[in-house]
């Protein structure tokens, strides 16, 4: 069903979308929910999958991966909430659960909420994003708070900019979240094929990336996002230095495919409560 | 054909070399670059059409954050929350014993009638039931009440605002001010405090929060302290104040947990987990309306029943060992009594007595059967006592079982300072990975809350 994405407000995709709560298994895609601390993302997550995700109006109420499933357009979908990030160089422990999982969990497309009424600061996080993968949607969220504010957003500009889909939504009362989903399922298919804009470092730069890239990849076979690898190691990030010698590298992508089991989901679901 | 072996040191290496002939500052580049590309994107997509701060918010703010207003109003929302808990769960929670105490009398005389041995309808319907129906009526009524309204506060947006408040008092001790929120987030379960701490960054202020977490009373904790600050601290006073003044003993005890945690948090920072309070920012969100249907769900549904479901599940084993413990004699004396004659002389040191501890111990899977168990071995060792009003569980605790003022001050002390609940132990270990903090983090309130009450009956028997 190649619909044209910018006719789907009009058509009837309501009864093409269920709620699958936590039935994650037999997805067909990954998707990832991204974005600075206390934009929404929560509340997606519950609108989405009819789940009772905790949410609450201060930063840091979430600090685990939480999973759910809904279905759209005929295809089921897994989808992880991280916790939220400024940054994916950030070291808190629930900023790592959501670095990680970015880096790692190879998600079929990554949505990134952004609060309109600070889209400069949430920005540095989409660049961020931009830079491991192409598989962006950018969901300006709380669009009617920010008219309060007298702050608009043109989503055409940003998407223009930006070289990957954005989508104006209100997560809160569902507005126009089947819109999101559209271009969501269409990122994910490969059918938009993305032009994510990347600030390009220095000739010289570029060449000692290219030539870490196939060393990493030839010895740790199958860990996605080399790229940052690299760039970190070049920046003599001991963290991932560590990572690499220890093989603690593959540990961290394996790990990103069971869910965080680092504690039940009930406490996680009353605790991140 | 396999690519030929690179070694992750060849790559540390290669990569330093890199670095090296890399000018100096090259990451600034690329920085200061992206900088300007947000910032161009940014001022391309957003229109201002006059844009105005929130100025009820700020107006708000001002008031709620002030440095002289910002703590009482604090204490006086809480004060308010408590109060109307206590009020509002006090005739349900007394409907709640009555029904079900009725049923495990029904059920019981039923069971004798069809013929079943005695020791079966004991078991299953004054031991196994019974701790059940404590747990429910204890529990369910002020859970249900205090956790909605603790939600509206959660979702308006006021928790940051408390962070920000307190933030002076972390500093210093040492210790951060994030410490705040999964304190907030504790209140409602420690287990779930602990795991809110990871918005620490700093490992050694988040194993600070971890650790004193636990002076914050949880839900599990909260209904004992309601209990005794109704039956024995506001029945000294007049029954026209008195649930302003359980409400009140309700926040000083709240009170005095943050008191301890800062205080506790200040000792570690200057002993076993040296080192300076780090910086932070902390957005000040909006407030936002809350949605009264989902705080009804998720507090009712997800909080409440989750949490009485899981007291349930330690209170119904919890009731069979009480009622083994005590109709299993040997030479004549039950073995809850056995047991509570041995605990009785470090209880009356730390003025409490032996089925108190007794109850601790039975208690350590979850907090909330405290009461419950404790009420439950008062009741297999004397005559049994209709326990369907607050007057009555009065008169069993000071007439039967010689219960004081000091007693009833103590043991909401040692509530709210004793070992976290297995759940929460087991967590630490989940999130520190060190079996040497969860002991600590077990260990340490204990001794804490045997040194205080100790000092407490010691001066209080100087006194009266």
């Amino acid at each position: 069903m190649a619909a044209d994405a910018h006719a789907c407000e009009t058509c009837p995709m309501h009864t093409e979308m269920a709620q699958l709560g936590s039935a994650v298994g037999g997805f067909d895609s990954v998707i990832a929910l991204a974005g600075n601390p206390n934009t929404g993302k929560s509340t997606l997550f519950n609108a989405l999958t009819g789940l009772k995700q905790h949410t609450g109006n201060w930063p840091g109420k979430t600090v685990t991966r939480a999973e759910g499933a809904f279905q759209f357009g005929g295809k089921r979908y897994k989808l992880v909430d991280l916790p939220g990030t400024y940054s994916l160089l950030s070291a808190s422990d629930d900023e790592e659960v959501a670095r990680n999982f970015l880096l790692f969990g190879r998600p079929d497309c990554t949505v990134v909420v952004v609060d309109a009424s600070a889209l400069e600061r949430n920005l540095y996080l989409v660049l961020q994003v931009l830079e491991i993968t192409d598989r962006v949607v950018v969901a300006v969220n709380l669009i009617d708070e920010a008219k309060r504010r007298g702050i608009a957003v043109d989503a055409r500009s940003l998407s223009r900019d930006l070289g990957v889909p954005a989508v104006p939504i209100v997560a809160r009362t569902s507005e126009n979240v089947m819109g999101l989903l559209q271009e969501v399922a269409n990122v994910a298919s490969g059918e938009t094929v993305t032009r994510p804009l990347r600030s390009k470092g220095t000739p010289e730069f570029e060449r000692a990336v290219t030539r870490l890239v196939p060393m990493i990849e030839a010895a740790a076979p199958g860990v996605p996002n080399a790229r940052w690898i690299a760039i970190r190691l070049l920046d003599g990030d001991a963290s991932v230095e560590e990572a690499l010698t220890t093989g603690r590298l593959a540990e961290l992508v394996a790990k990103q495919q069971t869910p965080d089991q680092r504690f039940s989901r009930k406490i996680a679901l009353q605790g991140a409560q | 054909m396999s690519a030929p072996a690179v070694l992750p040191a060849d790559i540390i290496r290669e990569a330093g070399a890199l670095r090296r002939s890399l000018a100096a500052g090259f990451r600034e580049e690329v920085v200061t670059s992206l900088y300007g590309e947000v910032e161009r994107v940014s001022r391309r997509a957003v229109r201002d059409e006059g844009a105005r701060p929130l100025e009820l918010d700020q107006r708000i703010d001002r008031i709620v954050t002030s440095r002289w207003l910002g703590l009482p109003l604090m204490l006086l929302i809480l004060a308010v929350v408590f109060w109307l808990t206590i009020i509002g769960a006090n005739v349900p929670s007394a409907m709640l014993a009555k029904a079900l105490f009725a049923v495990e009398d029904w059920a019981a005389a039923g069971f004798t009638s069809l013929g079943a041995p005695w020791w079966l309808t004991g078991f299953i319907w004054h031991g196994v039931f019974r701790g059940l129906a404590w747990v429910i009526s204890v529990m369910l009524p002020p859970m249900a009440i205090f956790f909605p309204l603790f939600t509206i506060l959660e979702d308006l947006g006021y928790l940051p605002r408390v962070a920000f408040n307190l933030d002076y008092l972390f500093k210093r001790a040492g210790a951060h001010g994030k410490q705040a929120l999964s304190m907030a987030m504790g209140f409602g379960c420690n287990a779930a405090g602990i795991i809110a701490t990871r918005v620490i960054d700093s490992p050694r202020e988040r194993l600070v929060a971890i650790l004193t977490n636990n002076f914050v009373p949880c839900n599990g904790r909260f209904p004992t302290l309601i209990m005794l600050a109704t039956v024995f601290v506001a029945a000294a006073f007049p029954p026209a104040v008195a649930s302003l003044v359980a409400a009140g003993s309700v926040l000083a005890i709240v009170v005095l947990g943050a008191i301890f945690t800062l205080v506790v948090s200040w000792v570690l920072t200057r002993t076993i987990l040296r080192g300076e309070a780090s910086a932070f920012t902390l957005e000040l969100p909006p407030y936002r309306r809350p949605s009264f249907l989902r705080i009804a769900y998720t507090s009712l549904i997800d909080r409440t029943l989750f949490v009485l479901w899981r007291a349930i599940l330690t209170a119904a084993p919890a009731g069979a060992v009480i009622w083994l413990l005590a109709n299993i004699s040997i030479e004549g004396v039950s073995l809850a009594t056995r047991v509570a004659n041995a605990l009785n002389p470090l209880g009356w040191a730390i003025g409490l007595d032996g089925v108190i501890l007794l109850a601790y111990i039975i208690a350590i899977p979850a907090n909330e059967i405290v009461v419950p168990t404790m009420l439950m071995v008062y009741m297999a060792q004397g005559m049994m006592t209709e326990l369907d009003s607050m007057d009555g569980l009065r008169a069993l605790l000071v007439d039967q079982h010689g219960w004081t003022m000091l007693t009833a001050v103590n043991l909401m002390l040692f509530s709210l300072l004793h070992n976290p609940c297995a759940t929460t132990i087991i967590t630490i270990y989940k999130e520190t990975l060190s079996a040497k903090w969860a002991t600590i983090g077990a260990l340490m309130p204990l001794a804490l809350a045997f040194i205080v009450c100790f000092l407490t009956a010691t001066v209080w028997r100087l006194l009266f």
